[in-house]
């Protein structure tokens, strides 16, 4: 018995030294600088380095005035802050954006390229494009940002196969370095509309810190404390957040204003329910979580969201229903086009997003992207959910129901089982998928949804094993391009990882998408005549069918901080938070933010 | 004693073995390739990733022979280098589970061992009295088959959100850094308690029905009759129900060890409560065989091991094995 008594003693005692071990969580970063002053300095200098110490410090609470809360971009903990890397950028959003800045930032909604760390870029000549920086560059190590930082980020490309944006080594021959502010960019047949896009994309990073990086270091290191020239600079992680701290010695304070919250501390929600009752909360001042209840909680006035009506939210990517034309019998046009019919956008905009979500123009093109819309090709070639139509073009197609199953079968006979698909636990597009198998089932057309696992669906989709499925791979964009570069990518190839996932083979088309690519965007007259073709073909072949605009989730709370972009507002940002998005806008919501004093 | 325990270090290392050689094996069954899910999370240049999906995937010695990767695999597992994750890509998953077990550990351990404790002494002290059995059992039952998923959101909904007491997520305020300070440690254990509680209930209930059941069944044994008729006190005949009916709870403890990293994934769904369970459900599903094998290996030795501690207390606590395995008769 004595034993016993013992031995459950041990254990309730080792639960409690290990349960005590917690609290350490993640340490916090150690102070390793010297805080000594040296003698002879003058006070002056004794102050400033104080000043820097004094930003690295983190300290055990932050207030509530300086520290914005944000979450809906991390979903697990952080791993990396190169901004090179491809993967896990999500996870410490503002690795890019934050510390490290861009030659240019994009505003969608007014579709002005905004010279950032340029002065201003101009294409001298169709093969020579001039870069001139600002004045007063600095890293945050007060090292000063000049033309050979620029040159050796963009040599990064043309040396390592494994940079994202390599591919530029194509058409890009030569970065020269004027002087310290001047830069020259030497093309041979450049491909303008990426090159543009990639000017507010390839983050700059230091000279002086990165070239004693390896090349393994460059394209797999994980860049712990990066050293960046942004507003915001790394303070701590643990799990669950991400912490930045303002820099208070920004060159850009200037010439665009400190951003408004001293603190941001992006958290990590486990799932979407957690990150709703936190906003209802006031704990979260802006979710970028996709929130399905959202329209109702805004009609109420418990939170904000950019349009105070439907569709709540701005669009942000195109869910587009790719079709994979090598099997039967979505390799024919008048079957695909009849699909295209009898898709029931209307429930998947009203039931499956409750409203948060737009309708698609039928050219896929974003509503910021609507000028490089053909509207005589729309209004001629485009589609409106209608089943009866949808049955007209079938039977005229001759797809009949032979077996009065309720179904259509093949001219030829067959029978016609297809799947559409969507990753699992995607809940908006399990959602819509169901609607789109009712409606086309409604229509004669035997589709059932399928949910496989992300892996599965990733495979089949990138292998073309798929029948149909979901797909939304372009990114807010400068340039119609980066949509149509999705949706007919080239050369079909066993593999297909970057788009064109039904395998549409179409020599013309894939012309006139490169053709788009090196056309100057100050040219927009060849720009809309190549498009036009583009979304005629399209909408001929419906090869894809285009069918909602993702939205932009943001829901936002107005207790803390106030002064968001809105469709009211006059401020130009975005309210947005993912990696990728701060050069978009998110970065010059922050700047316009303003507190809520206590009053 | 020395025969015993060899024989039952072989058959655990035996079973470690093949355990950690199907952790291997089954995310590499999965569907899909875990170097494409990684390359299509970042969006930005489409046209780069054929490329990078070849560097990537010699960087993580994917193109090797299986038989290759096998071999490498134990040979990195000897030197404690369980690879590189893909989820989190470039961080070592040791680094990614070591920053994750501690809340783990902290969460758990408390609450089996308090809940199998509480439970135990509760379900004995219900039996056979009338009042409580009759409100105690209904209850247990409830409890036992209560959803952690369901509590916890319950749980959530009216201490966080209603009341408003109980913070809903996090480890800790999203708004302090981790200090040692007495507002930090009760902030801790402010946001430990909801994810503590749920788990603890729900096996508290099963603890105090299995007890109660047992103890039941003890008292209509034999010796328990017998020694009433002896006119042995209540409490003396209860002891020795209780000393009986352990022993079956102990083993039931060892098994339930392995069924409780379920309910820590469902705790930190709803909590936000970082941990190993959220980190190997987004591991699944992001392919990433590495950490996928990175926490079951983390869990295959938990296992392991508290199946081991509970052989040597099983020793203590019953004599009969004691004296079986020195090859005496009782």
């Amino acid at each position: 018995m004595k034993r016993r008594i013992f031995l459950l003693t041990l254990v309730v005692i080792l639960s409690i030294v290990l349960g005590a071990c917690a609290p350490t969580a993640t340490p916090t970063p150690e102070e390793v600088e010297e805080t000594e002053p040296v003698v002879q300095e003058t006070e002056e200098e004794v102050a400033t380095e104080e000043a820097a110490e004094e930003e690295v410090v983190v300290p055990t609470e932050f207030p509530r005035e300086e520290t914005i809360y944000v979450s809906g971009s991390a979903w697990g903990p952080a791993s990396t802050w190169n901004p090179f890397q491809p993967g896990s950028l999500a996870n410490t959003t503002g690795t890019i954006g934050f510390v490290y800045e861009f030659l240019f930032h994009y505003n969608p909604l007014s579709g002005e390229m905004i010279p950032w760390l340029a002065e201003s870029g101009e294409w001298i000549d169709d093969v020579t494009y001039n870069v001139a920086l600002r004045d007063g560059l600095t890293w945050s190590d007060g090292e000063a940002l000049t033309a050979e930082d620029v040159k050796f980020t963009f040599d990064l490309g043309l040396d390592y196969a494994a940079i994202w944006f390599a591919p530029m080594r194509d058409y890009l021959t030569e970065v020269v370095v004027v002087d310290e502010k001047n830069l020259q960019f030497n093309f041979e047949a450049p491909l303008y509309q990426e090159f543009e896009n990639n000017l507010y994309n390839i983050p700059i990073v230091p000279k002086h810190i990165w070239e004693n990086f390896s090349e393994e270091e460059i394209t797999t290191g994980a860049n712990e404390k990066p050293v960046g020239s942004g507003a915001y600079m790394y303070l701590t992680h643990a799990e669950d957040r991400n912490i930045w701290v303002r820099n208070e010695n920004w060159w850009g304070i200037d010439v665009f204003g400190a951003p408004a919250p001293r603190y941001i501390v992006d958290i990590r929600t486990s799932s979407n329910n957690v990150a709703l009752g936190m906003v209802l909360k006031g704990e979260i001042d802006l979710s970028n979580n996709f929130l399905p209840g959202v329209a109702e909680l805004a009609d109420q006035g418990y939170v904000d969201t950019y349009y105070e009506d439907a569709p709540y939210m701005l669009s942000a990517n195109t869910a587009v229903l790719f079709l994979n034309t090598t099997k039967s019998p979505m390799d024919d046009p008048d079957f695909r086009r009849a699909l295209a019919f009898a898709i029931d956008v209307p429930s998947i905009v009203n039931v499956a997003y409750a409203q948060l979500v737009k309708a698609a123009n039928p050219t896929g093109l974003l509503p910021d992207l609507e000028k490089y819309v053909d509207q005589a090709v729309v209004d001629e070639l485009g589609y409106t959910y209608d089943t009866e139509q949808a049955k007209q073009i079938l039977a005229d197609a001759g797809y009949v129901d032979i077996d009065d199953d309720g179904f259509v079968e093949t001219p030829d006979g067959e029978p016609i089982a297809l799947e559409v698909t969507c990753p699992s636990g995607w809940t908006d597009w399990m959602a819509a998928i169901e609607v789109i198998a009712t409606s086309a089932q409604a229509a004669g057309i035997n589709i059932q949804n399928v949910t496989p696992d992300y892996g599965a669906w990733n495979t089949s989709m990138q292998s073309g094993t798929f029948d149909m499925t979901l797909n939304n791979w372009a990114a807010m964009s400068n340039t119609p391009w980066t949509l149509y570069n999705l949706l007919f990518n080239n050369p079909i190839r066993e593999q297909m990882q970057s788009g064109n996932f039904g395998r549409y083979d179409n020599q013309e088309v894939f012309d006139l998408v490169d053709q788009l690519a090196a056309v100057p965007s100050s040219n927009e007259e060849e720009m809309m005549n190549v498009l036009s073709q583009i979304q005629t073909t399209m909408l001929t072949d419906m090869p894809m069918i285009p069918l909602w605009y993702n939205g932009l989730w943001a829901q936002y709370s107005s207790s803390h901080w106030t002064n968001w972009p809105s469709e009211n507002s006059d401020v130009s940002g975005m309210p947005v938070t993912w990696s990728g998005y701060w050069q978009l806008g998110g970065l010059q919501m922050l700047i316009d933010l303003e507190p809520v004093t206590a009053e | 004693m020395r025969k015993y325990f060899t024989r039952k270090i072989l058959i655990y290392l035996l079973t470690f073995f093949l355990a950690v050689t199907i952790d291997w094996m089954i995310p590499r069954f999965m569907p899909g390739d875990p170097i494409t899910n990684m390359l299509t999370r970042f969006s930005v240049n489409t046209n780069a990733i054929e490329v990078m999906h070849d560097y990537y995937t010699k960087n993580f010695g994917l193109d090797l022979p299986v038989w290759k990767q096998y071999l490498s695999f134990w040979s990195n597992l000897f030197q404690g280098d369980l690879g590189i994750s893909i989820y989190l890509f470039p961080k070592p998953v040791t680094e990614v589970i070591m920053n994750a077990v501690p809340y783990d550990v902290a969460l758990l351990l408390p609450a089996i061992v308090l809940s199998w404790l509480a439970g135990n002494h509760f379900g004995a002290f219900a039996a056979r009295s009338k009042w409580l059995d009759n409100t105690i059992s209904p209850l247990g039952y409830i409890l036992t088959a209560t959803p952690y998923m369901w509590l916890g959101i319950l749980l959530a909904w009216f201490f966080g959100i209603i009341l408003g007491i109980f913070p809903i997520a996090g480890a800790y305020s999203y708004s302090l850094s981790p200090t040692w300070s007495w507002q930090f440690v009760l902030d801790v254990l402010h946001h430990w308690f909801l994810p503590f509680v749920s788990l603890f209930i729900v096996q508290f209930g099963g603890w105090a029905i299995g007890m109660r059941n047992l103890i039941i069944y003890e008292l209509e044994s034999d010796y328990s009759h017998y020694l009433e008729a002896l006119g042995a006190p209540r409490s003396l005949v209860r002891k020795y129900a209780f000393n009986n009916a352990i022993l079956p709870q102990l083993t039931g403890l060892a098994l339930q060890l392995g069924v409780i990293v379920a309910g820590a994934l469902v705790t930190e769904v709803v909590f936000s409560y970082p941990g190993i369970g959220y980190l190997l459900l987004a591991a699944i599903q992001n392919q990433d065989y590495f950490l996928i094998q990175g926490c079951f290996l983390f869990i295959i030795i938990g296992v392991l091991l508290s199946n081991f501690i509970i052989d040597i207390v099983y020793v203590l606590f019953d004599p009969r094995t004691r004296k079986g395995m020195t090859g005496e008769t009782a």
